[in-house]
């Protein structure tokens, strides 16, 4: 077992105004672990993922990652460019609604060749070679590769933009609710090639959702929220078969049974 | 293998008028490498808890599990996470996985997770679906289309598909035919012979008579 974390958060709190964002949340990851984070809408799971990916300033607290394998580094007091290199080579970020994280007047072989010219690839024959792999991984039919995003099905537009995200090889990736808003059979799909992506690639993946499922089958571990604070944290099978917390117990109990 | 000394599980279910349900206190007991020992007593006796706590998927209150020199109880996740990887394997009675997924690759996963290689835990998967008559025409259909009979056998190819020094089983042999029962005795046998300590659950009277070394009643250690 590696003894060093990947990231690390501590006592990380956000408010807006007198409204409560979240509030001294702290706790690591490891390379290759899953962590999902649950809690009702307004709980603060949202802004803290903001604050974690650095889209959001936090009022206190630090967020660290191991940037070169040489130890932790906080992100906060890194320069703007250093952060943005940061999120765009080592992170990446799944949006709940795939129209925020895609460039929708772009071809989706556009959209994930973006990334790697980002990264400064120039060769236009290797960017778009690296686009189609990317899109057949995603079970996007590489067909479809002139086509823009907006004439794709949800459920595709969601892979296009995992490709997206994954195409530059990051080490962390922070997913906001990445199956809501889709059919049940498209989730299905969806969670079931995340967790081989996954498993593959060794990612780390920070998940916020309200799908217990979704953590069942995809997390290690969980962090449930509440008013903005966490209130139980755990291996994530065992806070949903024996949750401590009241607030946990109303949660796992309130999932219906099919 | 197994130490497990004063170990006590309460229930607090907040959400239902603050009920305290006590299930077992001060259970100790302790299995050596090779052994099989098997959980008895009434149904809610709290045998599934027991394994339950063993595997880190039930929090113990007090008490000590010792799997393999690694404590159990107030251990973090990553410790249990690894200990299950490497240590600890659970067969439970019902299979749990992700639609879409080729029963190979449910039964070699467990392998490829301790570190073998792709190939080789495939080719292994392929024998044990074999050795428990999974039908080949199935192999490559996830196995939550399948019969009871046949989820429960995948689970147990699964569980036995990496040779982990500790086993936990939860009705191995229920609702089996007489063919694959016979089957499956003979494979936790053969994980005996090479080490492993088992603790198990077997409603089935002759099944435990055939493999287990002895039997712990849990109903002495019923919460007061």
């Amino acid at each position: 077992m590696q003894k060093t974390p990947l990231f690390s958060v501590s006592d990380l709190s956000k408010s807006y105004g007198a409204q409560l964002g979240c509030r001294d949340v702290s706790f690591d990851l490891h390379s290759g672990e899953i962590m999902g984070i649950v809690g009702e809408s307004g709980s603060g799971k949202s802004t803290l993922l903001n604050c974690l990916a650095g889209h959001l300033a936090p009022d206190r607290g630090d967020v660290c990652f191991d940037v070169d394998g040489t130890g932790l580094v906080s992100t906060l007091a890194m320069s703007e460019p250093e952060r943005r290199l940061l999120a765009r080579t080592q992170w990446a970020y799944v949006h709940q609604n795939p129209r925020d994280g895609l460039r929708m007047s772009v071809s989706a072989g556009g959209n994930i060749g973006e990334r790697l010219m980002n990264v400064g690839a120039r060769h236009y024959g290797n960017i778009r070679q690296d686009a189609s792999s990317w899109m057949d991984r995603v079970e996007l039919s590489t067909g479809r590769i002139d086509d823009r995003p907006a004439t794709f099905s949800g459920g595709m537009q969601q892979r296009l933009q995992i490709a997206r995200n994954l195409v530059t090889g990051p080490r962390l990736v922070f997913m906001d609710e990445p199956t809501g808003g889709l059919d049940v059979s498209v989730q299905a799909r969806l969670l079931d090639l995340l967790r081989s992506l996954v498993q593959d690639l060794g990612l780390s993946v920070i998940i916020v959702t309200h799908d217990l499922a979704v953590v069942r089958m995809l997390a290690h571990r969980m962090m449930v929220m509440q008013h903005g604070h966490v209130v139980e944290t755990g291996l994530a099978d065992q806070v949903l078969d024996d949750p401590q917390h009241p607030y946990t117990q109303l949660l796992v109990s309130s999932v219906l049974q099919v | 293998m197994f130490e497990i000394a004063q170990l006590s599980k309460t229930f607090h279910l907040h959400t239902q008028q603050q009920a305290e349900i006590p299930v077992v206190a001060n259970v100790g007991f302790a299995v050596q490498p090779g052994e099989c020992v098997a959980l008895t007593g009434e149904s809610g006796s709290g045998k599934s808890t027991v394994l339950r706590l063993i595997y880190g998927n039930y929090l113990a209150q007090t008490g000590s599990i010792s799997v393999g020199g690694t404590e159990i109880v107030a251990a973090d996740p990553r410790t249990i996470l690894e200990l299950r990887r490497t240590t600890l394997g659970y067969v439970t009675q019902f299979l749990r996985v992700l639609p879409r997924v080729p029963t190979t690759r449910v039964v070699a996963e467990p392998m490829i997770q301790a570190g073998h290689d792709a190939t080789a835990a495939d080719k292994h998967a392929r024998d044990l679906l074999r050795r428990l008559r999974i039908p080949e025409t199935l192999w490559d259909l996830s196995p939550l289309t399948f019969s009871g009979g046949e989820q429960q056998r995948v689970n147990i190819a699964r569980g036995f598909a990496y040779d982990y020094p500790a086993l936990l089983l939860d009705e191995p042999t229920a609702s089996l035919d007489a063919t694959n029962r016979q089957t499956v005795l003979d494979m936790i046998d053969a994980a005996k012979q090479r080490g492993c300590a088992i603790i198990g659950i077997f409603h089935d009277h002759a099944a435990r008579e055939a493999v287990c070394d002895r039997e712990i009643d849990v109903s002495q250690f019923a919460a007061a």
